[in-house]
């Protein structure tokens, strides 16, 4: 647990760290979230503090049912997702509108401008004006942690979810923050029956839409107000209008001019805005993604320059800024030098290397799913051939097969990892057996949620805490969906799992191949005392590069002249040799038997004559 | 000293970067000044290239480095240390840790590891200090230490004392490590004073 006095002081926090502590000193009591980069930190640090209880849920939308649930029972609620959770969670956000809440609910919306680690760049902030819900965007961690207590704030003051929303730039980026004081609620907890409030029933619903209306009248007034809205006069000249990480990039790039920073981006406030825009020669709307405030400014008849010149795609920084003003390129910049990339890979002894190099053997379609498993896409496994969002392997695997029939029939197959299949593949599995399909679905299950830094899921049996729970037994969980087939094998073993690959994808009937091999980066995989290591033994290498193909970092080609090849005693026109980086080498084993000629040993076989 | 400026750690995932610079973070806020530092997670950090920006001064604003005002690089890998080179200027300083850790694309035979990188970087009219950083820290009884290495080495160019940097180091490092690791920072100062001596 953390000690409040060791905050006291200046802390150098992450925007999630800051986020976490702010929830905790706004006294949150119940916390839900999905892990996604990059909003994951947030639970990982608040489930340290003490009084507080927080989960990982299967999925955004039950992350979000359950802050609403608690909110409702009149405690502090969070919920916190990346930018596509907010989707997944949009059906309860966009009624919780209408319900109102209790106790305060927050939801934070981590996005991810650049798509970092995301498959699309999606702005949020149109969430807020589409649900009706207001939204605070803080520009660093200090800010972060400060917005949060404020956000709890407006949701009891205006019986409101709120919204805050976070960039990549905000999340995980560290900065001075400062421990605060602690905050009380004045709703009382307890089961109190409202249904005209809670139960949405047309009758219902359409007496809540028009308090909804109210709120929101009332909201544009708060936003007037609303100390975190600001402006800061400079030289006149220039005027930008800006809020969360852009603002920080403007005031770097434009230290002298007027900025109007918005800490609440919706709904914005249009007499401020005004009085600003009448006070500035020149308004620029500087915003990354989206033209969202832009496209609200110019609809209140406010001439100025947004997206005309400020990028729509990607990040922001300083430099984008300046040049997208002034129109000054910066000068003298080094070009940069070709070199080889550095693509992000699939980790030495990872077991779903074997899995995918015995699927890509067979020549199928693979519907592909989010995690660390997408990097099979990459070359050489080029094992992957499409991957749209959480848990869509399976329903697209199976609209192909509906699309093209039984010509379909062992040409394609849906690969989903443990925590995805439990978020949203569970039900296009029940889609494929009641439909009366033949898909074949194969589950990753590597014990973890890999990607997102190792969160236990409910297969695991483990809580965020580290507590023992009960296991969500795959298998089981499938055949009681109606599968007649589940297997679970060791992907490791390639062979072996080519062959029920191979069976099961020409089966006319729904099956499920589960995968069950321990992620090598959980602490108690790396720990292990007992690995064994694989070697090459060169003089039987003949250079045929079989090896290379499954892509291991801990294999590397050891590239041969003519003349190197022939004082090695290889034939002269080998072009090289494969090598094993015992540094690398996890002893997962998967390499040996690809190997024709017997040359990749275990370590101790035939040491002597490994070059 | 300059009391601002801008720091590039690059490298590969797992080496340990983002713990040099929290240690290199925590001793310029106790010398008092103010601190931002841009990390990526996710999917960027298996096996690929990482980058963290340490911006630094009285206040700081934006979190990410502009190109070419990089004051200083820490390349904790050979070929990482050219990959950011537009965030850099002619006066930057180069701590380039020269391990090589192969890419995918060299390591599967379709490209070539460039020999000559250090020329590279010298022939664009930069400082480099080339360390052995792996080396010294084995040296140092501890193999995991090269990022304390590059620390030690890194610290000679920043406003704040050796004395602040060992205490933070005692304060984040545990307890059976931290011989090793102290020893690995006091080696990376003196590896960086024999290059000045000669230069």
């Amino acid at each position: 647990m953390k000690s409040r006095a060791e905050l006291k002081e200046k802390v150098l926090l992450s925007g999630n760290e800051a986020i976490a502590l702010g929830a905790y000193e706004a006294g949150v009591k119940v916390a839900s979230a999905y892990p996604g980069t990059p909003s994951t930190e947030i639970l990982e640090n608040l489930c340290r503090y003490e009084g507080v209880y927080t989960e990982w849920a299967p999925n955004e939308k039950v992350a979000l049912e359950v802050a609403l649930g608690a909110a409702f029972a009149g405690v502090r609620a969070l919920a916190t997702m990346k930018h596509v959770g907010l989707n997944v969670a949009a059906d309860p956000l966009f009624t919780s509108a209408y319900t109102g809440i209790r106790g305060g609910l927050v939801i934070v919306t981590a996005d991810d401008p650049e798509m970092h680690s995301s498959q699309n760049e999606q702005d949020n902030r149109n969430y807020a004006f589409a649900a009706k819900v207001p939204m605070l965007e803080p520009s660093d961690a200090s800010e972060a942690k400060e917005f949060i207590k404020t956000a709890y704030a407006i949701s009891e003051e205006f019986d409101t979810p709120v919204l805050l929303r976070t960039t990549t730039r905000v999340a995980h980026v560290k900065g001075l923050t400062t421990a605060g004081e602690m905050q009380r609620s004045s709703v009382e907890p307890g089961i109190v029956k409202m249904p005209e409030k809670f139960v949405m029933l047309p009758a219902h619903a359409r007496r809540r839409r028009i308090e909804l209306e109210k709120r929101m009248e009332r909201l544009r007034d708060f936003a007037e107000a609303f100390p975190e809205n600001r402006i800061e006069w400079g030289d006149r000249k220039m005027g930008f209008i800006t809020s969360g990480v852009s603002y920080l990039y403007v005031k770097e790039a434009f230290p002298e001019a007027s900025v109007l920073k918005l800490g609440m981006v919706y709904p914005l406030p249009e007499k401020m805005i005004k009085a600003f825009s009448a006070g500035v020669k020149k308004l620029f709307i500087v915003e990354e993604l989206d033209p969202f405030i832009e496209l609200r400014v110019k609809a209140m008849g406010i001439k100025c320059l947004g997206k005309e010149v400020i990028p729509s795609m990607g990040e922001l920084n300083t430099a984008i800024v300046r040049t997208s003003i002034t129109g000054k390129q910066p000068k003298n910049l080094f070009e940069p030098v070709p070199i080889p990339l550095r693509p992000p890979n699939l980790c030495p002894g990872c077991p779903h290397r074997g899995i995918f190099h015995a699927i890509s053997q067979l020549g199928v379609f693979v519907a592909g799913d989010i995690g660390c498993y997408t990097l099979a896409a990459l070359k050489p496994l080029s094992a992957m051939d499409s991957c749209v969002c959480m848990g869509a392997s399976i329903g697209t695997a199976f609209g192909m097969e509906k699309a093209l029939g039984k010509d379909s029939l062992g040409k394609i197959v849906a690969v989903i990892g443990d925590s995805t299949f439990i978020h949203s593949g569970i039900t296009g599995l029940i889609d494929i057996v009641y439909n009366r399909g033949f898909s074949t679905v194969v589950i990753l299950d590597n014990r973890t949620t890999g990607m997102t830094g190792h969160q236990p899921n409910p297969s695991t049996g483990i809580t965020i805490t580290g507590d023992y729970s009960t296991v969500v037994d795959i298998e089981a969980l499938c055949r009681a969906i109606g599968v007649k087939h589940v297997y679970t094998i060791n992907p490791n073993d390639i062979e072996a799992s080519r062959k029920v690959l191979k069976q099961e994808i020409e089966r006319p009937e729904p099956s499920v191949i589960i995968t069950k091999s321990p992620c090598v980066l959980l602490p108690e995989m790396k720990k292990r005392k007992d690995k064994p290591l694989y070697l090459i033994v060169s003089e039987k290498c003949t250079g045929c590069r079989t090896c290379l193909r499954i892509g291991c970092p801990a294999i590397e080609w050891v590239p041969l002249t003519p003349e190197e090849a022939k004082k090695l005693g290889y034939k002269e026109k080998q072009k090289g040799h494969s090598r094993i980086n015992a540094v690398l080498c996890d002893g997962c084993g998967q390499c040996a038997p690809l190997c024709k000629f017997k040359a990749i040993v275990l370590a101790g076989e035939d040491d002597e004559k490994v070059r | 000293m300059k009391k601002s400026g801008s720091i590039l750690f690059c490298g590969v995932g797992g080496q340990g970067i983002l713990l040099a610079s929290e240690i290199t973070s925590f001793a310029l806020i106790k010398a008092g000044l103010d601190v931002k530092k841009s990390e990526v997670h996710g999917m960027a950090q298996r096996g690929g290239s990482v980058v963290a920006h340490l911006r630094y001064g009285e206040k700081v604003y934006s979190p990410l480095i502009e190109p070419g005002t990089a004051d200083i690089e820490v390349a904790f890998e050979m070929l990482e240390s050219i990959r950011y080179l537009p965030y850099l200027q002619k006066k930057s300083r180069v701590i380039v840790n020269t391990q090589k850790i192969l890419p995918a694309p060299v390591s599967t035979g379709l490209e070539r590891y460039p020999e000559d990188l250090l020329d590279q970087l010298r022939q664009k009219g930069l400082d480099v200090f080339p360390v052995d950083a792996f080396a010294i820290a084995r040296s140092a009884g501890e193999t995991k230490a090269v990022n304390m290495v590059l620390v030690g080495a890194l610290s000679v160019f920043l406003p704040v004392g050796e004395d602040i940097f060992l205490k933070v180091i005692g304060e984040r490092v545990p307890e059976r490590f931290l011989t090793a690791n102290r020893e690995a920072f006091l080696k990376g100062i003196d590896t960086i004073r024999k290059i000045q001596e000669v230069q």
